[in-house]
């Protein structure tokens, strides 16, 4: 493979296994604040899938980068140089707005995932196959509460909607590409993630209609960033509060 | 979290493996049957516990009570002979 198109697939697995890192550690946030104990392991559940899928990621991205290790790409890199979807990075907020974020992200997340499989790259195929079967788990969660805040009492049904179309305007960003990523889809690597746009919002307006919830104006203006290395204010916090114990002891093990 | 307003309890039964019977693994709060059995499978399937789940509220489960303990099953503590230690098992036969 050339240097070319092997930076393409390195930035390709980076960004896959940095979108899997950064929601899975704001998912960790709840451990311990969840709404009840049965909920509260659901979601550390969930958040343990999105790191052991980190880590596939991050060691293939070593191998494919002179052998870095897994903790590099997730203890010593800046800011800027994280490429997670801006929707990941978002504040967990009340639970309609994580519940919301896990809704747009697993149709995402499942939609790709399914045409990863088909990846000619071996290991990419080989970690969507796995991953598909967590992720089918965590959109069966998330649209099983979207419905019950959509179609539960008042209250809860507006906080999911205002969770809703709060949310919407950072879910176009998760389908940006980079001019690198052609590359990768010509060559039957990675899928085309543009095409995955149309069947997105299609599987997210029906289940927001059967939770008698309004799908937000398709002419919403959406943030865009994450993939010219401009996040929202809150990945710093994310990465102080993350990388803290390694800045703090560089080099120690434990 | 606070214990109040919990929702209404189910026991939950896991099956290790096929063909094996269901083991009471314990206990969650849901809604419903749906939200029950989502919560039983993160609750009691995350080390390989089981391949199948059932979910019972636990308002369905009619148990013996303490007082009966002696009707119920003092009378076959002296009925050996309904144990099947008086038969030659053949080697044939497994699982007994």
């Amino acid at each position: 493979m050339s240097n070319n198109s092997n930076a393409a697939l390195l930035e390709f697995v980076i960004r896959l296994g940095d979108n899997n890192l950064i929601l899975g550690h704001r998912l960790s946030e709840w451990c311990s604040n969840g709404p009840f104990l049965e909920e509260d392991i659901a979601l550390s559940n969930i958040a343990l899938d999105y790191i052991g899928q980190t880590r596939i990621l991050y060691t293939y991205a070593g191998t494919l980068d002179g052998g870095k290790t897994e903790d590099f790409y997730a203890y010593e890199r800046f800011e800027h140089e994280f490429t997670n979807a801006l929707i990941t990075e978002l504040p967990n907020g009340d639970y309609a707005h994580s519940i919301a974020r896990q809704l747009y992200y697993s149709v995402f997340a499942d939609l790709l995932l399914t045409e990863l499989m088909k990846s000619k790259d071996a290991t990419l195929a080989g970690y969507a196959a796995k991953a598909i079967k967590e992720t089918a788990y965590h959109l069966r969660h998330a649209i099983d509460w979207t419905l019950r805040f959509g179609d539960g009492t008042e209250e809860s049904h507006q906080r999911m909607q205002k969770a809703i179309d709060d949310l919407f305007m950072y879910t176009g960003d998760m389908f940006a590409t980079t001019e690198n990523e052609k590359s990768l889809v010509a060559a039957g690597i990675a899928p085309d993630v543009h095409s995955l746009k149309a069947a997105w919002t299609k599987k997210v307006e029906s289940v927001l209609k059967e939770a008698t919830l309004t799908m937000p104006d398709a002419a919403t203006w959406q943030m865009q960033g994450s993939r010219t290395n401009r996040h929202t204010e809150h990945i710093g916090y994310i990465i102080a509060e993350m990388q803290y114990v390694t800045r703090a002891y560089p080099g120690n093990k434990w | 979290m606070s214990n109040d307003n919990q929702f209404p309890l189910w026991e939950v039964f896991v099956q290790a493996k096929s063909g094996t019977p269901y083991k009471h693994a314990g206990s969650v709060h849901a809604a419903d049957k749906e939200m029950a059995l989502m919560n039983a499978r993160d609750l009691y399937s995350r080390r390989n516990e089981g391949i199948a789940i059932w979910v019972v509220p636990a308002s369905a489960i009619v148990a013996s009570s303490p007082e009966e303990t002696g009707s119920f099953f003092e009378p076959s503590n002296d009925k050996a002979y309904r144990h099947p230690t008086f038969y030659e098992i053949p080697a044939e036969v497994k699982h007994i």
